[in-house]
């Protein structure tokens, strides 16, 4: 998304869905720094989410998503699907293969991880998630959202990682003999 | 005859039968573009079918939009009249109130909007829209029934689509190759695998042939050409 948020939007069959929905969103809050002067809070924009995709509920919409920014309370995580939920919470995966991220994720999360540790923990979550869940695959694309917005860090083929993770694991072994 | 024998009706008596509306056809056809550097390629075949039958050897279903644009349409032939008709409107009334042409790159997000609109009773198509952007480069967008866009510089949709778009994944896309040539993509090169591709199809589906319109988008214009295919 535009300005201060990053939004992610994961798809269990929905892809128009979080696409077209984080378009509204965009505009919405675009709309309200307009207004207002002042740029939306995460857990209002996170909150006009859920109350849009509520008032479809049933009708078949599939997305989850999470929305990451950063505003006048610090650094904000919220989780919004279109079964209406919405919670805030410290670590969150996304999607059709977030119980293998999950995994990885809660295994390797502390509260005082470096920028780097946690590109790799998410980028590991990401993989490991790649690797058992058949609808999850392609590029592992990591963005650390800062204060001062959101910044691209890398780009990684899932293939290519298979193979760098393999061969940590092989050099480990081989310490260990 | 006794009084409590009842007659017998067998158009009054039989079990209700149920009739169902299905709002759907399956017309098949396939749509293939293929972008370059200063030109973009778009084919359709022409056959229009349903089931075994073929309603006709010679249907057009590549749809110029503007001068650079050109939408390619499969599926449903009557949501493709209808969504044609509609883009056809949209594009003249944006004409008429910016007195300008709509670029490619907004008509590729009006198309979504468009789909999306009708996202609980969806147009079935599968609809590439091709053209060149701002730059003159040329770019492909390919769409689902209800409107995810996704840019990409080669795609096949319709109903050889996922016959064709590893083909052009190896021949184009070059993927998962180890030697790989970097030279850019040729407007003769691009056209000779959009025929060889609509062959491979003709050959294994049975809702493409007859012949293939070929649309070919450049600064100059757009230029047209047909191609013939098994008739079978």
């Amino acid at each position: 998304m535009n300005n201060n948020f990053v939004s992610k939007g994961t798809l269990a069959g929905g892809a128009a869905d979080c696409v077209y929905w984080d378009r509204v969103l965009a505009k919405q809050c675009r709309m309200y720094e307009l207004r207002n002067r002042e740029r939306i809070s995460v857990a209002a924009a996170s909150k006009l989410m859920a109350n849009m995709v509520y008032n479809y509920k049933g009708m078949g919409l599939s997305m989850g998503m999470m929305l990451a920014g950063w505003d006048k309370r610090g650094p904000q995580l919220y989780y919004v699907d279109s079964e209406g939920t919405r919670t805030s919470g410290k670590v969150f995966s996304v999607g059709s293969g977030s119980i293998y991220a999950f995994g990885v994720l809660d295994s390797g999360y502390k509260w005082d991880l470096t920028d780097e540790e946690a590109y790799d923990l998410g980028r590991r979550a990401i993989y490991h998630a790649t690797h058992r869940d058949a609808y999850s695959g392609g590029i592992v694309r990591v963005y650390h959202m800062k204060e001062t917005g959101w910044v691209h860090i890398d780009n990684n083929d899932c293939n290519d990682l298979h193979y760098k993770y393999q061969a940590e694991k092989e050099d480990l072994e081989n310490i260990v003999d | 005859m006794s009084l409590l024998m009842k007659p017998h009706y067998p158009d009054y008596s039989s079990a209700p039968v149920q009739h169902q509306f299905s709002p759907y056809a399956d017309n098949g056809g396939s749509v293939v573009a293929i972008a370059g550097d200063d030109f973009v390629v778009l084919g359709a075949d022409t056959r229009l079918s349903a089931g075994f039958s073929i309603y006709t050897r010679n249907q057009n279903k590549l749809f110029p939009l503007s001068k650079t644009t050109v939408l390619g349409c499969s599926g449903c032939w009557c949501d493709t009249l209808t969504l044609t008709r509609i883009l056809k409107s949209r594009m003249q009334m944006y004409q008429q109130e910016h007195n300008k042409t709509m670029s490619t790159t907004a008509c590729a997000q009006m198309l979504s909007t468009l789909l999306y609109y009708k996202r609980f009773f969806p147009y079935y198509i599968s609809n590439v829209l091709v053209g060149l952007d701002n730059e003159g480069k040329g770019c492909v967008y390919s769409y689902d029934p209800i409107g995810h866009c996704e840019k990409a510089t080669y795609r096949a949709g319709g109903s050889a689509g996922a016959l064709l778009q590893p083909l052009l994944d190896n021949q184009i896309g070059q993927k998962n190759m180890e030697i790989v040539s970097s030279e850019p993509l040729s407007q003769e090169k691009a056209l000779a695998i959009l025929k060889d591709v609509f062959i491979s199809a003709a050959e294994r589906d049975i809702y493409t042939g007859d012949s293939v319109f070929i649309n070919i988008i450049t600064k100059d214009g757009i230029k047209e050409e047909t191609f013939e295919l098994r008739k079978d």
